[in-house]
């Protein structure tokens, strides 16, 4: 259980205005969770910036009861992975839109919505909803997931029982510039099973959401999203995964725009020979006004011969602010981990900066883990080499920047999802030229 | 078709003169040689000519059919026609070879004003090009000079150039670390290039690429300067007695 803050006026008054202004849902199933999210809620407080965890992140924005408003990004962007054969389920600012959405009857998996079944008893869900958010509270407070346990609305539950037929996509539109939004999923993928969840879009003026994933025994899961382009949009995410043996858990985020995102995930890899992957590739550009976007993960080894991986690249320019804190934890008895993260940002000028904070905390002795973090500019020399075969300044740089994430890009498995994702990178970059 | 007058240019960075006047006529059609002592300047010369960073003109000039090409952009200098195959390419992960072609050959017909080549027309010039360097699909397919050998690096300079067309090449010991295998299929690659419009500025230190190339003129290049030119038989004399005698004559 989380250790309650220090108590100081700063955060007491924000917890008290925050905690007041919660409506808390009755919630069947996840009822009881929710009343304990409360509870640890008033006992650690709201986060405020002199936590160590929130140095180089303000979470003000993200905690006040009101969301600032964020204007409505009206794109003429195809949907993202609209190509791909796949099962949607529409949210508008964080309603569920049934019109938009596909019938969800899919081969492998069972999928209902948090605000439907929490007036039944879906026992795999309640034993999840809360659960892996509780333990990730553990050893640091994460007051910002506990508030959405406590308050979510809606959510999907997914609970994978073969190999899905086809990827689940979640679209989060966003059409109101107050929408103040907080979604709960649970995906539970049984031993054996494979689900790709997609998500794609901005979802809410401000957005906070969990999402928590239980890989039994040999089970696969596979992430990709990517966070709308709402430049005056805020969004904390929280992923909570359990990793059982044998199994896989990868994940890779795309963010373009937003003037504050906080993507944290904590992965709890527990049963031997599991692999667990996460990257992400954020652009930002500070001329549209603030940028910062921080990727904040926690991997927990414990089990034996495991291997994760990290790897984080972002693209400052204009003053963009990137920011990585992660960490690696291998308890007593992980041997043979193999833990390797890497963190990057490509400043395109002066005024951008990333802040890294990288840590390793071993306790095994038979482990092999790496961290490294470098923060660099184009090089000059391949920006020449480009340059010289006809290829214009511009477009020599977007190709180094392609360059410069491609090893995040390569994290995503699925060819065609990764040819998608390249495709927005490349038109991000044709639109920011210069 | 490229004319260097007196070209004078030193280090942006610090006060140190790398070429002291160099001057060279290379007229469309022919093939001029460079060798000279490491460090003399022949390096910088080729990245001066192509337009890297880090130099400056303290006086002279360098023109391409006319143009005043220390005026241009790299990328407008290639447009017009000129092109340098690195000494030391450069690798580029994440890029693949096939799209770095296709960028630059399309950049430069953009900046031409003609159209840009179909996927169908492209993918057929690059094979064969491709087979002609004896470079293989996977290569293609692999990042920019990511994992390439010394040999296979050249050998995609060359093909580069075949698929771009300059008129003016400056080839920058294209030679060096190719196996006698390796260095015939470059010769040939130059070769097959050679015409009535298409002029080469070959930076080597040894004699043998010159057996396959032959050149028209070679020119001898110490600190800085051209201090002598001459026939083939010159580099010829160089591989035998080495630069010393030449030096001293100049002295
Ligand atoms: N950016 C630089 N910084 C410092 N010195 C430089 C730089 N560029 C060139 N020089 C110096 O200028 C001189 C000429 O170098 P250059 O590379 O042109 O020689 P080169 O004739 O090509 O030699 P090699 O035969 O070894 O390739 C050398 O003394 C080199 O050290
Ligand atoms: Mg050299």
């Amino acid at each position: 259980m989380a250790v309650p803050h220090k108590s100081d006026a700063t955060r007491n008054k924000a917890t008290q205005d925050r905690l007041g202004a919660i409506d808390l849902p009755e919630g069947g199933f996840s009822g009881a969770a929710r009343v304990s999210a409360m509870k640890r809620l008033a006992e650690m407080g709201m986060p405020v910036r002199r936590d160590e965890y929130w140095r180089y992140t303000d979470p003000a924005d993200l905690v006040r009861a009101e969301a600032p408003e964020a204007v409505v990004f009206h794109g003429t962007d195809p949907q993202l992975f609209g190509q791909v054969d796949r099962v949607t389920l529409v949210f508008t600012d964080g309603a569920f839109d049934p019109d938009a959405s596909d019938d969800p009857s899919l081969a492998g998996v069972e999928i209902s919505r948090l605000a439907v079944a929490d007036k039944a008893d879906i026992h795999w869900a309640r034993d999840l909803y809360g659960v892996l958010e509780t333990r990730g509270q553990t050893p640091i407070n994460r007051p910002l997931a506990a508030l959405n346990t406590a308050v979510a609305t809606d959510g999907v539950l997914i609970r994978v029982t073969g190999r899905a037929a086809r990827p689940v996509h979640l679209i989060y539109n966003h059409q109101s510039p107050t929408s103040d939004v907080m979604l709960h999923h649970c995906i539970k993928v049984e031993p054996g099973a494979e689900l790709t969840l997609l998500e794609t879009g901005p979802a809410a003026a401000r957005l906070n959401m969990v999402t928590e994933v239980d890989v039994l025994e040999g089970g696969r899961f596979h992430h990709v999203r990517a966070q709308g382009r709402d430049h005056s949009r805020r969004a904390v995410t929280h992923i909570f995964a359990r990793v059982a043996k044998a199994a896989q858990f990868k994940s890779f985020t795309l963010t373009v725009n937003g003037v504050l995102t906080r993507n944290e995930a904590v992965i709890e890899i527990i049963g031997d020979d599991a692999v667990a992957h996460i990257a992400g590739a954020a652009l930002g550009d500070g001329v549209d006004g603030v940028f910062h976007h921080d990727d904040t993960v926690f991997i927990t080894h414990d089990a034996v011969g495991c291997e994760s991986r990290q790897v984080f690249k972002k693209v400052l320019k204009n003053g963009a602010t990137g920011v990585f804190q992660g960490k690696i934890l291998v308890k007593k008895d992980a041997q043979k981990t193999d833990g390797y993260q890497i963190s990057q940002a490509l400043l395109l000028d002066d005024d951008s900066q990333f802040l890294a904070k990288p840590e390793l905390e071993i306790y095994a002795d038979d482990v092999k883990c790496s961290h490294g973090s470098t923060t660099g500019a184009i090089d000059e020399t391949a920006l020449f080499y480009l340059r010289s075969r006809g290829i214009e300044r511009e477009d020599a740089t977007a190709l180094l920047v392609l360059s410069f994430l491609a090893d995040a890009i390569e994290e995503i498995d699925d060819e065609a999802l990764a040819a998608d994702v390249v495709a927005r990178l490349e038109a991000w970059l044709a639109r920011r030229k210069g | 078709m490229l004319e260097i007058k007196n070209l004078q240019v030193k280090l942006e960075e610090e006060d140190k003169a790398i070429l002291k006047g160099v001057d060279l006529s290379i007229e469309a059609g022919s093939v001029h040689a460079i060798m000279g002592p490491n460090g003399s300047g022949k390096s910088t010369l080729s990245y001066v000519l192509s337009g890297r960073d880090g130099y400056t003109v303290t006086g002279g000039s360098a023109t391409l059919d006319g143009e005043d090409l220390l005026e241009m952009e790299p990328e407008e200098r290639a447009a017009a026609g000129l092109f340098l195959a690195f000494q030391y390419p450069v690798e580029i992960p994440g890029v693949g070879n096939m799209t770095f072609l296709r960028t630059a050959l399309n950049a430069q017909r953009k900046a031409r004003g003609e159209p840009e080549i179909s996927a169908g027309d492209f993918l057929k010039l690059v094979r064969e090009k491709a087979k002609a360097l004896q470079i293989d699909a996977e290569m293609l397919k692999r990042p920019v000079n990511v994992g390439f050998s010394g040999g296979e690096k050249k050998r995609n300079e060359i093909l580069q150039m075949a698929m771009l067309e300059p008129r003016m090449c400056v080839l920058d010991e294209t030679d060096s670390g190719l196996d006698v295998d390796a260095m015939r299929l470059v010769a040939d690659g130059v070769n097959a290039l050679r015409g009535a419009g298409r002029s080469f500025l070959v930076i080597t230190h040894y004699q043998r690429l010159l057996d396959h190339i032959k050149p028209d003129i070679v020119h001898i290049m110490a600190d800085g300067r051209i201090i002598k030119s001459g026939g083939p038989e010159l580099a010829l004399e160089v591989e035998r007695n080495g630069y010393a005698d030449l030096l001293a004559e100049v002295v």
